[in-house]
Protein backbone atom coordinates (compact mmCIF):
# COMPACT_ATOMS: atom_id res chain seq x y z
CA UNK A 1 0.00 0.00 0.00
CA UNK A 2 1.49 3.10 -1.28
CA UNK A 3 1.95 5.86 1.66
CA UNK A 4 -0.06 9.51 1.01
CA UNK A 5 1.75 12.19 0.39
CA UNK A 6 2.57 13.57 4.27
CA UNK A 7 1.73 17.69 4.37
CA UNK A 8 1.15 19.32 7.39
CA UNK A 9 -2.64 19.71 7.01
CA UNK A 10 -2.76 15.71 6.41
CA UNK A 11 -1.05 15.12 9.50
CA UNK A 12 -3.25 17.60 11.99
CA UNK A 13 -6.72 16.15 10.21
CA UNK A 14 -5.50 12.44 11.37
CA UNK A 15 -4.53 13.66 14.42
CA UNK A 16 -7.60 15.17 14.72
CA UNK A 17 -9.75 12.40 13.60
CA UNK A 18 -7.96 9.78 16.04
CA UNK A 19 -8.13 11.93 18.49
CA UNK A 20 -12.45 12.54 18.46
CA UNK A 21 -12.59 8.30 18.01
CA UNK A 22 -10.36 7.71 21.05
CA UNK A 23 -12.09 10.17 22.91
CA UNK A 24 -15.34 8.84 21.98
CA UNK A 25 -14.12 4.91 22.71
CA UNK A 26 -13.19 6.47 26.48
CA UNK A 27 -16.01 8.50 27.52
CA UNK A 28 -18.68 5.85 26.43
CA UNK A 29 -16.54 3.17 28.51
CA UNK A 30 -16.02 5.79 31.20
CA UNK A 31 -19.78 6.78 31.26
CA UNK A 32 -21.36 2.85 30.53
CA UNK A 33 -19.07 1.69 33.65
CA UNK A 34 -20.13 4.63 35.89
CA UNK A 35 -23.31 3.19 37.43
CA UNK A 36 -21.64 -0.16 38.19
CA UNK A 37 -18.27 1.23 39.07
CA UNK A 38 -20.15 3.83 41.53
CA UNK A 39 -22.41 0.47 43.08
CA UNK A 40 -18.82 -1.14 44.03
CA UNK A 41 -17.77 1.86 45.52
CA UNK A 42 -20.08 1.91 48.01
CA UNK A 43 -20.11 -1.61 48.59
CA UNK A 44 -16.79 -1.46 49.33
CA UNK A 45 -17.21 1.43 51.55
CA UNK A 46 -20.26 -0.05 53.20
CA UNK A 47 -18.65 -3.56 54.17
CA UNK A 48 -15.32 -1.67 55.08
CA UNK A 49 -17.40 0.18 57.76
CA UNK A 50 -19.10 -3.61 58.53
CA UNK A 51 -15.60 -4.75 58.83
CA UNK A 52 -14.18 -2.47 61.17
CA UNK A 53 -17.50 -2.80 62.72
CA UNK A 54 -16.50 -6.98 63.25
CA UNK A 55 -19.97 -7.16 61.47
CA UNK A 56 -18.90 -8.51 58.25
CA UNK A 57 -19.39 -12.61 57.18
CA UNK A 58 -16.77 -13.41 54.84
CA UNK A 59 -17.96 -13.85 51.67
CA UNK A 60 -21.29 -11.82 52.22
CA UNK A 61 -23.59 -11.04 49.22
CA UNK A 62 -24.63 -7.20 48.63
CA UNK A 63 -27.91 -7.66 49.86
CA UNK A 64 -26.54 -8.60 53.06
CA UNK A 65 -23.95 -5.83 53.30
CA UNK A 66 -26.61 -3.39 52.67
CA UNK A 67 -28.95 -5.32 55.01
CA UNK A 68 -26.29 -5.42 57.93
CA UNK A 69 -25.44 -1.48 57.29
CA UNK A 70 -28.91 -0.36 57.26
CA UNK A 71 -28.79 -1.23 60.62
CA UNK A 72 -26.62 2.18 61.48
CA UNK A 73 -27.20 5.42 61.50
CA UNK A 74 -25.49 7.87 59.57
CA UNK A 75 -24.43 10.89 61.78
CA UNK A 76 -22.63 14.08 61.21
CA UNK A 77 -20.31 15.65 64.03
CA UNK A 78 -18.76 19.01 64.86
CA UNK A 79 -15.20 17.37 66.19
CA UNK A 80 -14.75 20.83 68.34
CA UNK A 81 -18.01 20.73 69.79
CA UNK A 82 -18.27 16.91 70.17
CA UNK A 83 -22.08 17.40 69.04
CA UNK A 84 -24.14 16.30 66.19
CA UNK A 85 -24.99 17.99 63.52
CA UNK A 86 -27.86 18.33 61.09
CA UNK A 87 -27.01 17.76 57.06
CA UNK A 88 -28.20 20.60 56.09
CA UNK A 89 -25.03 22.59 58.30
CA UNK A 90 -23.46 21.01 55.81
CA UNK A 91 -25.37 21.69 52.39
CA UNK A 92 -26.39 18.05 52.21
CA UNK A 93 -29.82 16.82 52.21
CA UNK A 94 -28.78 12.97 52.90
CA UNK A 95 -25.50 12.63 55.56
CA UNK A 96 -24.37 9.96 52.99
CA UNK A 97 -23.42 11.90 50.42
CA UNK A 98 -21.20 14.86 52.47
CA UNK A 99 -17.85 13.83 52.00
CA UNK A 100 -14.95 15.18 54.85
CA UNK A 101 -12.43 14.64 52.70
CA UNK A 102 -13.66 16.46 49.83
CA UNK A 103 -14.60 19.43 53.22
CA UNK A 104 -11.02 18.53 54.16
CA UNK A 105 -9.67 21.09 51.27
CA UNK A 106 -11.99 23.56 51.46
CA UNK A 107 -10.95 26.17 53.86
CA UNK A 108 -14.54 27.17 55.07
CA UNK A 109 -15.35 23.17 56.39
CA UNK A 110 -11.69 23.01 57.55
CA UNK A 111 -9.25 23.97 59.88
CA UNK A 112 -5.28 23.83 59.40
CA UNK A 113 -3.89 21.55 62.02
CA UNK A 114 -0.43 23.34 63.89
CA UNK A 115 2.74 21.30 62.29
CA UNK A 116 3.40 20.51 65.64
CA UNK A 117 0.21 18.80 66.81
CA UNK A 118 -0.12 17.37 63.17
CA UNK A 119 0.31 13.22 64.07
CA UNK A 120 -1.36 12.47 61.05
CA UNK A 121 0.79 14.29 58.69
CA UNK A 122 -2.71 15.19 56.83
CA UNK A 123 -2.35 18.94 57.55
CA UNK A 124 -6.37 19.99 57.72
CA UNK A 125 -9.22 18.31 59.47
CA UNK A 126 -12.76 18.72 58.13
CA UNK A 127 -14.61 20.39 60.98
CA UNK A 128 -17.44 17.76 60.72
CA UNK A 129 -17.43 13.99 60.61
CA UNK A 130 -19.09 11.43 59.01
CA UNK A 131 -19.33 8.54 61.58
CA UNK A 132 -21.76 5.90 61.86
CA UNK A 133 -23.50 4.46 64.93
CA UNK A 134 -25.34 1.44 65.86
CA UNK A 135 -27.79 1.39 68.60
CA UNK A 136 -29.48 -1.83 70.34
CA UNK A 137 -32.71 -1.12 72.23
CA UNK A 138 -31.79 2.69 73.06
CA UNK A 139 -28.50 2.09 73.69
CA UNK A 140 -25.67 2.62 71.88
CA UNK A 141 -23.25 -0.29 71.44
CA UNK A 142 -21.28 0.29 68.64
CA UNK A 143 -19.87 3.67 67.07
CA UNK A 144 -17.60 3.60 63.77
CA UNK A 145 -15.42 6.63 63.64
CA UNK A 146 -12.88 7.43 59.82
CA UNK A 147 -9.68 8.16 60.33
CA UNK A 148 -6.78 8.93 58.44
CA UNK A 149 -3.46 9.83 58.10
CA UNK A 150 0.00 9.15 56.20
CA UNK A 151 2.19 5.94 56.31
CA UNK A 152 5.39 5.12 54.01
CA UNK A 153 4.01 6.17 50.42
CA UNK A 154 0.36 7.07 51.20
CA UNK A 155 -2.07 8.14 52.65
CA UNK A 156 -4.30 5.35 54.72
CA UNK A 157 -8.06 5.95 54.91
CA UNK A 158 -9.54 3.63 57.47
CA UNK A 159 -12.40 2.96 60.06
CA UNK A 160 -11.94 2.32 63.18
CA UNK A 161 -15.12 0.80 65.60
CA UNK A 162 -15.52 1.31 69.46
CA UNK A 163 -17.73 -0.84 71.74
CA UNK A 164 -20.50 1.47 73.64
CA UNK A 165 -18.05 2.15 76.05
CA UNK A 166 -16.27 4.67 73.84
CA UNK A 167 -12.98 2.95 74.70
CA UNK A 168 -12.56 -0.63 73.89
CA UNK A 169 -11.48 -0.95 70.59
CA UNK A 170 -13.74 -2.96 68.35
CA UNK A 171 -12.02 -3.29 65.09
CA UNK A 172 -9.91 -1.49 62.24
CA UNK A 173 -9.37 -1.25 58.77
CA UNK A 174 -8.01 0.89 55.83
CA UNK A 175 -9.93 0.97 52.61
CA UNK A 176 -7.24 2.83 50.97
CA UNK A 177 -3.79 2.98 50.54
CA UNK A 178 -0.83 2.59 48.73
CA UNK A 179 1.84 1.13 51.55
CA UNK A 180 4.34 -1.79 50.04
CA UNK A 181 2.33 -5.16 49.19
CA UNK A 182 3.37 -7.51 51.69
CA UNK A 183 5.32 -4.72 54.28
CA UNK A 184 3.22 -1.82 55.06
CA UNK A 185 0.57 -3.33 52.57
CA UNK A 186 -0.10 -6.15 55.14
CA UNK A 187 -2.22 -3.62 56.96
CA UNK A 188 -5.16 -5.56 55.83
CA UNK A 189 -3.61 -8.59 56.98
CA UNK A 190 -7.62 -10.19 59.04
CA UNK A 191 -4.91 -11.86 61.06
CA UNK A 192 -2.83 -8.40 61.66
CA UNK A 193 -6.02 -6.77 62.45
CA UNK A 194 -7.78 -8.98 64.72
CA UNK A 195 -4.92 -7.94 67.26
CA UNK A 196 -6.86 -5.00 67.20
CA UNK A 197 -9.72 -5.64 68.66
CA UNK A 198 -10.33 -5.66 72.58
CA UNK A 199 -7.32 -3.28 72.87
CA UNK A 200 -8.25 0.09 75.04
CA UNK A 201 -8.08 3.32 73.58
CA UNK A 202 -7.87 5.05 76.57
CA UNK A 203 -5.87 4.34 80.08
CA UNK A 204 -7.12 4.64 82.99
CA UNK A 205 -7.21 8.47 83.41
CA UNK A 206 -9.32 8.09 79.90
CA UNK A 207 -7.70 11.48 78.93
CA UNK A 208 -4.87 10.70 76.41
CA UNK A 209 -4.64 7.78 73.87
CA UNK A 210 -2.02 5.40 74.51
CA UNK A 211 -2.11 3.33 71.48
CA UNK A 212 1.39 1.79 71.00
CA UNK A 213 2.34 -0.23 67.74
CA UNK A 214 5.34 -2.32 69.42
CA UNK A 215 8.37 -4.76 67.61
CA UNK A 216 8.48 -8.36 68.60
CA UNK A 217 4.80 -8.76 69.27
CA UNK A 218 2.89 -8.85 72.94
CA UNK A 219 3.26 -11.26 75.13
CA UNK A 220 0.30 -12.24 77.18
CA UNK A 221 2.40 -10.85 80.30
CA UNK A 222 3.52 -7.56 78.79
CA UNK A 223 2.98 -3.87 80.19
CA UNK A 224 0.06 -2.19 79.21
CA UNK A 225 -0.59 -4.91 76.92
CA UNK A 226 -3.94 -3.53 76.61
CA UNK A 227 -3.24 -0.91 74.62
CA UNK A 228 0.15 -2.26 72.64
CA UNK A 229 -0.36 -4.07 69.12
CA UNK A 230 2.31 -6.11 67.43
CA UNK A 231 3.77 -3.96 64.90
CA UNK A 232 3.74 -5.14 61.44
CA UNK A 233 6.93 -6.48 60.56
CA UNK A 234 9.42 -5.10 58.00
CA UNK A 235 7.54 -1.99 58.03
CA UNK A 236 8.47 0.40 60.82
CA UNK A 237 7.17 3.59 59.08
CA UNK A 238 3.65 2.38 58.29
CA UNK A 239 3.31 1.06 61.52
CA UNK A 240 4.58 4.40 63.24
CA UNK A 241 1.84 6.17 60.62
CA UNK A 242 -1.07 3.70 61.81
CA UNK A 243 0.15 4.31 65.55
CA UNK A 244 0.56 8.10 64.84
CA UNK A 245 -3.70 8.13 63.10
CA UNK A 246 -5.43 6.56 65.53
CA UNK A 247 -3.97 8.68 68.83
CA UNK A 248 -4.31 11.72 66.39
CA UNK A 249 -7.91 10.62 65.95
CA UNK A 250 -8.47 9.77 69.33
CA UNK A 251 -7.00 12.43 70.67
CA UNK A 252 -8.52 15.74 71.85
CA UNK A 253 -8.36 17.35 68.31
CA UNK A 254 -9.89 14.58 66.94
CA UNK A 255 -13.15 12.23 68.52
CA UNK A 256 -11.96 12.81 72.11
CA UNK A 257 -14.54 15.59 72.82
CA UNK A 258 -17.15 13.39 71.55
CA UNK A 259 -16.10 10.15 73.10
CA UNK A 260 -15.91 11.52 76.64
CA UNK A 261 -19.63 13.13 75.88
CA UNK A 262 -20.72 9.72 74.39
CA UNK A 263 -19.42 8.19 77.99
CA UNK A 264 -21.20 10.51 80.02
CA UNK A 265 -24.02 10.53 78.09
CA UNK A 266 -24.46 13.87 76.77
CA UNK A 267 -25.12 13.09 73.32
CA UNK B 1 9.15 -11.06 8.70
CA UNK B 2 6.88 -10.49 5.86
CA UNK B 3 6.42 -14.61 5.62
CA UNK B 4 5.21 -15.13 9.24
CA UNK B 5 2.87 -17.49 9.83
CA UNK B 6 -0.06 -17.19 12.47
CA UNK B 7 1.45 -19.64 14.17
CA UNK B 8 4.85 -18.10 14.82
CA UNK B 9 3.66 -14.82 15.62
CA UNK B 10 1.09 -16.04 18.47
CA UNK B 11 3.70 -18.92 19.59
CA UNK B 12 7.32 -17.42 19.16
CA UNK B 13 6.97 -15.14 21.57
CA UNK B 14 6.31 -17.23 24.38
CA UNK B 15 9.31 -19.06 24.80
CA UNK B 16 11.82 -18.18 21.63
CA UNK B 17 11.37 -14.43 21.50
CA UNK B 18 9.84 -13.94 25.22
CA UNK B 19 9.53 -10.10 25.39
CA UNK B 20 10.70 -10.35 28.93
CA UNK B 21 13.10 -13.06 29.00
CA UNK B 22 14.87 -12.24 25.52
CA UNK B 23 13.98 -8.29 25.11
CA UNK B 24 14.36 -7.85 28.58
CA UNK B 25 10.91 -5.67 28.66
CA UNK B 26 8.40 -4.86 30.34
CA UNK B 27 10.60 -6.19 33.56
CA UNK B 28 9.08 -2.80 35.81
CA UNK B 29 5.45 -4.31 35.81
CA UNK B 30 6.68 -7.31 36.34
CA UNK B 31 8.23 -6.84 39.72
CA UNK B 32 5.11 -5.12 40.99
CA UNK B 33 2.12 -7.43 40.36
CA UNK B 34 3.65 -10.67 40.94
CA UNK B 35 3.45 -10.69 44.64
CA UNK B 36 0.34 -13.08 44.33
CA UNK B 37 -1.44 -15.15 41.08
CA UNK B 38 -4.90 -13.89 41.75
CA UNK B 39 -3.49 -10.12 40.83
CA UNK B 40 -0.73 -11.30 38.02
CA UNK B 41 -3.76 -13.36 36.61
CA UNK B 42 -5.87 -9.85 36.00
CA UNK B 43 -2.78 -8.16 34.98
CA UNK B 44 -1.79 -10.41 32.38
CA UNK B 45 -5.38 -10.78 30.88
CA UNK B 46 -5.06 -6.96 30.83
CA UNK B 47 -1.58 -6.88 29.34
CA UNK B 48 -2.71 -9.14 26.75
CA UNK B 49 -6.03 -7.32 26.14
CA UNK B 50 -3.88 -4.17 25.65
CA UNK B 51 -1.04 -5.38 23.30
CA UNK B 52 -4.00 -6.98 21.01
CA UNK B 53 -6.41 -4.46 20.28
CA UNK B 54 -3.48 -1.52 20.78
CA UNK B 55 -1.66 -3.71 17.73
CA UNK B 56 -4.97 -4.30 15.95
CA UNK B 57 -5.74 -0.80 16.15
CA UNK B 58 -2.28 0.69 15.11
CA UNK B 59 -2.15 -1.92 11.92
CA UNK B 60 -5.76 -1.02 10.80
CA UNK B 61 -4.70 2.77 10.24
CA UNK B 62 -1.10 2.14 9.78
CA UNK B 63 -1.03 3.55 5.90
CA UNK B 64 -3.08 5.97 7.06
CA UNK B 65 -0.63 7.54 10.08
CA UNK B 66 1.95 10.06 9.04
CA UNK B 67 5.08 9.44 9.78
CA UNK B 68 5.82 12.27 11.96
CA UNK B 69 3.78 11.91 14.41
CA UNK B 70 2.94 7.71 15.03
CA UNK B 71 4.44 7.46 17.88
CA UNK B 72 1.85 9.71 19.73
CA UNK B 73 -0.55 8.22 17.76
CA UNK B 74 0.18 5.16 19.01
CA UNK B 75 0.42 6.37 22.30
CA UNK B 76 -2.87 7.64 21.78
CA UNK B 77 -4.25 4.16 21.07
CA UNK B 78 -2.70 2.42 24.02
CA UNK B 79 -3.69 4.97 26.32
CA UNK B 80 -7.57 4.97 25.32
CA UNK B 81 -7.20 0.96 25.58
CA UNK B 82 -5.29 1.08 28.98
CA UNK B 83 -8.29 3.62 30.15
CA UNK B 84 -11.09 1.33 28.65
CA UNK B 85 -9.31 -1.88 30.82
CA UNK B 86 -8.85 -0.18 33.83
CA UNK B 87 -12.55 1.54 34.02
CA UNK B 88 -13.49 -2.17 32.87
CA UNK B 89 -11.98 -3.64 36.17
CA UNK B 90 -13.22 -0.90 38.17
CA UNK B 91 -16.50 -1.82 37.03
CA UNK B 92 -16.16 -5.92 37.42
CA UNK B 93 -13.68 -6.82 39.22
CA UNK B 94 -13.31 -4.29 41.96
CA UNK B 95 -11.06 -5.86 44.29
CA UNK B 96 -8.03 -6.55 42.23
CA UNK B 97 -8.60 -3.29 40.48
CA UNK B 98 -7.62 -2.18 43.62
CA UNK B 99 -4.67 -4.32 44.24
CA UNK B 100 -2.88 -3.42 40.99
CA UNK B 101 -3.42 0.42 41.33
CA UNK B 102 -1.55 2.83 39.33
CA UNK B 103 -0.26 -0.49 37.28
CA UNK B 104 -3.24 -0.87 35.01
CA UNK B 105 -2.78 2.70 33.96
CA UNK B 106 0.98 2.19 33.76
CA UNK B 107 0.59 -0.27 30.76
CA UNK B 108 0.54 2.60 28.85
CA UNK B 109 4.29 2.84 29.44
CA UNK B 110 4.84 -0.48 29.24
CA UNK B 111 7.75 -1.08 26.69
CA UNK B 112 6.08 -4.43 25.54
CA UNK B 113 3.36 -2.87 24.12
CA UNK B 114 4.70 0.17 22.50
CA UNK B 115 7.44 -1.76 20.92
CA UNK B 116 5.32 -3.90 19.31
CA UNK B 117 2.90 -0.93 17.81
CA UNK B 118 6.36 0.13 16.28
CA UNK B 119 8.30 -2.68 15.88
CA UNK B 120 5.46 -4.88 14.01
CA UNK B 121 1.81 -3.58 13.90
CA UNK B 122 3.22 -0.73 11.73
CA UNK B 123 4.82 -2.98 8.78
CA UNK B 124 1.98 -5.87 9.31
CA UNK B 125 -1.59 -6.37 8.83
CA UNK B 126 -4.38 -6.68 11.53
CA UNK B 127 -4.84 -10.40 11.55
CA UNK B 128 -1.37 -10.85 12.32
CA UNK B 129 -0.49 -8.00 14.63
CA UNK B 130 -3.78 -9.10 16.43
CA UNK B 131 -2.10 -12.30 17.17
CA UNK B 132 1.39 -11.05 17.52
CA UNK B 133 -0.25 -8.83 20.34
CA UNK B 134 -1.80 -12.14 22.25
CA UNK B 135 1.67 -13.94 21.63
CA UNK B 136 3.68 -11.07 23.18
CA UNK B 137 1.48 -10.51 26.24
CA UNK B 138 1.22 -14.82 26.78
CA UNK B 139 4.56 -14.49 26.80
CA UNK B 140 4.82 -11.57 29.17
CA UNK B 141 1.97 -13.83 30.89
CA UNK B 142 4.31 -16.91 31.35
CA UNK B 143 7.15 -15.09 32.74
CA UNK B 144 4.91 -12.87 35.22
CA UNK B 145 2.72 -16.41 36.10
CA UNK B 146 6.11 -18.22 36.51
CA UNK B 147 7.76 -15.43 38.68
CA UNK B 148 4.42 -15.22 40.62
CA UNK B 149 4.38 -18.67 41.93
CA UNK B 150 7.18 -18.97 43.72
CA UNK B 151 7.10 -15.51 44.93
CA UNK B 152 3.47 -16.26 46.35
CA UNK B 153 3.89 -19.99 47.21
CA UNK B 154 7.31 -19.00 49.21
CA UNK B 155 6.93 -15.69 49.97
CA UNK B 156 3.18 -16.09 51.71
CA UNK B 157 2.75 -20.05 51.97
CA UNK B 158 -0.37 -20.16 49.24
CA UNK B 159 -1.23 -20.03 46.07
CA UNK B 160 -4.24 -18.29 44.93
CA UNK B 161 -4.78 -17.13 48.04
CA UNK B 162 -5.08 -20.58 49.53
CA UNK B 163 -2.97 -21.95 51.56
CA UNK B 164 -0.35 -24.41 50.89
CA UNK B 165 2.24 -24.25 53.47
CA UNK B 166 0.69 -22.68 56.65
CA UNK B 167 3.15 -20.24 57.60
CA UNK B 168 4.21 -19.78 61.25
CA UNK B 169 2.27 -16.84 61.95
CA UNK B 170 -0.80 -18.39 61.26
CA UNK B 171 0.20 -21.47 63.73
CA UNK B 172 1.97 -23.45 60.65
CA UNK B 173 5.58 -24.49 60.12
CA UNK B 174 6.75 -22.93 57.18
CA UNK B 175 8.67 -19.53 57.81
CA UNK B 176 7.85 -17.57 54.85
CA UNK B 177 10.98 -15.57 53.04
CA UNK B 178 10.04 -12.15 53.51
CA UNK B 179 12.05 -11.02 50.14
CA UNK B 180 10.24 -12.53 47.71
CA UNK B 181 7.36 -10.19 48.76
CA UNK B 182 9.82 -7.27 48.11
CA UNK B 183 10.25 -6.49 44.36
CA UNK B 184 13.88 -6.94 44.41
CA UNK B 185 13.52 -11.20 44.80
CA UNK B 186 11.26 -10.93 40.75
CA UNK B 187 14.80 -9.96 39.54
CA UNK B 188 16.14 -12.79 41.19
CA UNK B 189 13.60 -14.95 39.54
CA UNK B 190 13.23 -13.88 36.29
CA UNK B 191 17.32 -14.13 35.87
CA UNK B 192 17.07 -17.82 36.66
CA UNK B 193 14.47 -17.79 34.51
CA UNK B 194 16.37 -16.15 31.68
CA UNK B 195 19.43 -18.52 32.69
CA UNK B 196 16.82 -21.80 32.32
CA UNK B 197 15.67 -20.58 29.06
CA UNK B 198 19.36 -19.89 27.75
CA UNK B 199 20.14 -23.61 28.97
CA UNK B 200 17.40 -25.00 26.76
CA UNK B 201 17.48 -22.55 24.00
CA UNK B 202 21.41 -21.55 23.52
CA UNK B 203 20.93 -19.95 20.47
CA UNK B 204 19.28 -17.15 22.89
CA UNK B 205 22.43 -17.01 24.47
CA UNK B 206 23.75 -12.98 22.95
CA UNK B 207 27.35 -12.83 21.49
CA UNK B 208 29.54 -11.39 24.04
CA UNK B 209 30.08 -7.70 22.92
CA UNK B 210 33.63 -7.89 23.14
CA UNK B 211 35.83 -10.72 24.02
CA UNK B 212 38.96 -10.82 26.89
CA UNK B 213 41.99 -11.05 25.14
CA UNK B 214 44.59 -13.54 26.97
CA UNK B 215 46.88 -12.08 30.15
CA UNK B 216 50.22 -10.72 28.28
CA UNK B 217 51.78 -8.89 31.08
CA UNK B 218 54.44 -10.23 32.15
CA UNK B 219 55.01 -10.40 36.24
CA UNK B 220 57.74 -8.10 37.56
CA UNK B 221 60.60 -9.38 38.81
Amino acid sequence: MAKPKETVSRTLMVALVLSIAFSVVVSTAAVMLRPAQVKNQNLDIRSNILAAAGMLEPGASAEEIEEAFSRFDVRLLDLDSGEYVEPQDVGVQDPMKYDMYKAASDPAMSTDIPASEDKAGIKRRPNVAKIFTLTENGELVRVVLPVHGYGLWSTLYGFVSLEGDANTIEGLGFYDHAETPGLGGEVDNPRWKKQWVGKEVYGEQLDEPQIRLVKGGVSADAADKEHKVDALSGATLTSRGVEQLVNYWMGDRGYETYLKKLRQGEV
Amino acid sequence: MADATAKQVLFEPIFSNNPIALQILGICSALAVTTSMNVTLVMCAAVIAVTAFSNLAVSLVRSQIPGSIRIIVQMTIIASLVIVVDQVLKAYAYEISKQLSVFVGLIITNCIVMGRAEGFAMKNGPWLSFLDGIGNGLGYSVLLIFVAFFRELLGAGSLFGITIMPVVNEGGWYIPNGLLLLPPSAFFIIGLAIWGLRVWKPEQVEEADYKMSRHTAKEAF
